[in-house]
């Protein structure tokens, strides 16, 4: 067989269908809409199932727990009345140390009941952990592919953990060096293995999630006697927003404001290998943030289940040092020491909470672990090793690849607000490349999409010159 | 000589610069793209040779022999004295300018 780059990514629909058990084909309707909910019911799992799954897999259930002197930190820097209760969701004790372990449950456990040997996942992240640490608790095999170094060899500290968490729960890692060509390397090992393609985006990868956004509702009525007013996701692929988004709407019909936070790592190009390095953040960052929100098909499936833009109500970034900064203060003034990624929400919802009331709830929905390499002592040491200039100022000061700009005062921590009409209009402008053309179906799907309107759509598609099929 | 059936980490290039895909930044795409994996030594080998190996899901894989028993030598880094700042910062913040004192 053919194995250069441009053969295996001729075979990639192939590769895919076979490795997911899902024919994505059968949920694709007119120009260019697919069955959504169609598409969330593959496995006919209910919320049900899925907290059993994981609750009999060690994972779910985790504490929501009040940071109270984080919160009286906030009033300090707040309008009088101000500054809102700060909770965190403790997904740090997931076994593996991070929320994935939701998204891997069920995809491990699909993969178990589809006859599977094995599974793989592409994934420099957490979630590599939670699929190793779930696959040794059915006996599959399980391969993590990693990008991982340089071209000189230096490793992102990181990542370099990551791996090793893997090897601890008896995965194999692939590690690569930069390049969005690991994509080519990945089918290559499905068409190898013949193993279960654990991807974050299909919909087992999304309804994991839901059970976290059920508990953060059910959570906060039983320690305040009310829902959150508003729950912060850290936003990068869009499956985490996504998933928690869905399990709040199946458990309230209260409204909760969801708001989406990402790293802002302006600047930085994610497939540079001189730039891989210089950056203090592998994920939850606007480098996967704003690409993958306004156009959700760019994963490694046929059709992403995570789509952030249906649920976000607002979407903030926030500085690497402001979030280094939050996780120290996670640490100092709560005795909770997690890794920074997670804290990247937590950053943002200090932020926000002083625009709220004291009585209102705010709810920060994860935190990871850490450890040697993800730390932030461990990540500040890297950067300045990489020529970042580390000082104490004003965050919005900070440029990425070049500095982190510690907050001189707790006041200084402000998370900024990207314009979500902005994003809806590039998203429509993504879809309007695929079809000239729009169905009555297409047109409802795309204001779904983008959370607006017909009329939206409508608007929008004619500054593109799109025909309107069977408009009445 | 490094014995048959040892565990090590093998090194090689899976994309020449000129196999790389297209669109990437000048910096990725003038270096090839690389792969390091580990598993057990199929054959006697030396330092810097190709070899087989087989990983722990029972792959085969041939590249250059890199390190044996490879470690894990990540660690926390040089202290950075600014998290002491951080700490002095929320705490005055929090408890008062005199919380040092």
């Amino acid at each position: 067989m053919n194995n250069s780059y441009e053969s295996v990514m001729a075979r990639k629909n192939e590769i895919m269908r076979k490795s997911v058990g899902i024919d994505f084909s059968n949920y694709e309707k007119d120009n260019l809409s697919f069955d959504y909910e169609g598409l969330l019911s593959e496995g006919s799992f209910t919320l049900e199932k899925i907290k059993q799954v994981q609750n009999s897999n060690g994972v779910g259930n985790t504490p929501l727990k009040e940071c109270r002197n984080i919160t009286n930190l906030v009033r300090k820097v707040s309008k009088p009345g101000y500054g809102a209760r700060i909770f965190i969701k403790d997904e740090a004790l997931n076994d593996s140390g991070s929320f994935k372990a939701r998204r891997a449950s069920v995809s491990c456990y699909q993969a178990k009941k589809l006859g599977f040997k094995g599974v793989i996942a592409a994934t420099s992240g957490n979630y590599g952990a939670a699929v190793a640490s779930q696959a040794a608790k059915y006996g599959l095999k399980c391969i993590i592919v990693q990008e991982c170094y340089d071209s000189k060899g230096i490793g992102q500290p990181e990542i370099i953990e990551k791996a090793r968490a893997c090897e601890a729960y008896g995965a194999e890692v692939v590690q690569l060096s930069v390049g969005p060509e690991l994509f080519y390397k990945f089918l290559l090992l499905l068409e190898e293995t013949g193993y279960f393609n654990a991807s974050l985006y299909t919909p087992y990868g999304i309804m994991g999630i839901e059970t976290l956004g059920q508990e953060l509702i059910l959570d906060s009525i039983r320690l305040t006697g009310k829902t959150p007013d508003v729950v912060v996701c850290t936003n990068a692929g869009g499956g985490n927003l996504t998933g928690t988004a869905r399990g709040i709407k199946k458990t309230t019909d209260k409204n909760v404001e969801i708001v989406g936070a990402s790293v802002n790592l302006y600047g930085l190009h994610m497939a540079d290998d001189e730039d891989f390095n210089k950056k203090s953040f592998t994920t939850g960052h606007t480098g996967f943030g704003l690409p993958f929100i306004m156009n959700p098909d760019r994963s490694d499936v046929p059709r992403s289940a995570a789509r952030p833009l249906r649920y976000i109500d607002r979407y903030v970034t926030v500085t690497q040092g402001e979030v280094f900064f939050m996780t120290e203060a996670l640490s100092v003034l709560e005795g909770i020491e997690r890794g920074p990624a997670g804290n990247t929400s937590l950053a943002a919802a200090f932020s926000i909470a002083k625009e709220m009331k004291e009585d209102q709830i705010i709810i920060v929905q994860e935190t990871e672990y850490t450890s040697a390499g993800k730390h932030h002592q461990a990540q500040l040491a890297f950067a300045r090793d990489n020529g970042i200039c580390i000082y104490f100022g004003d965050p919005k000061d900070e440029i990425p690849g070049k500095s982190i700009v510690l907050p001189k005062s707790v006041d200084l921590i402000k998370a900024v607000d990207i314009d979500l009409n902005v994003i809806r209009k590039k998203f429509l402008q993504n879809q309007f490349y695929k079809s000239k053309k729009l169905s009555k179906y297409d047109i409802e799907f795309l204001s779904i999409e983008t959370n607006t309107s017909i009329e939206y759509v409508i608007n929008e598609s004619k500054k593109y010159n799109i025909e309107l099929e069977d408009i009445r | 000589m490094i014995k048959k059936g040892s565990w090590v980490q093998i090194k090689k290039i899976i994309l020449n610069p000129e196999q790389r895909a297209n669109n990437l930044p000048e910096a990725t795409k003038k270096v090839p793209l690389l792969l390091w994996v580990k598993g057990t030594l199929l054959n006697d080998s030396e330092m810097n040779e190709l070899v087989e190996i087989k990983t722990v899901t029972g792959r085969t894989e041939t590249g250059e022999l890199i390190e044996v028993n490879p470690s894990y030598l990540h660690n926390y880094g040089k202290y950075m004295p600014e998290i002491q700042e951080i700490d002095h910062i929320v705490k005055s913040a929090l408890f008062g300018g005199d919380y040092y004192e």
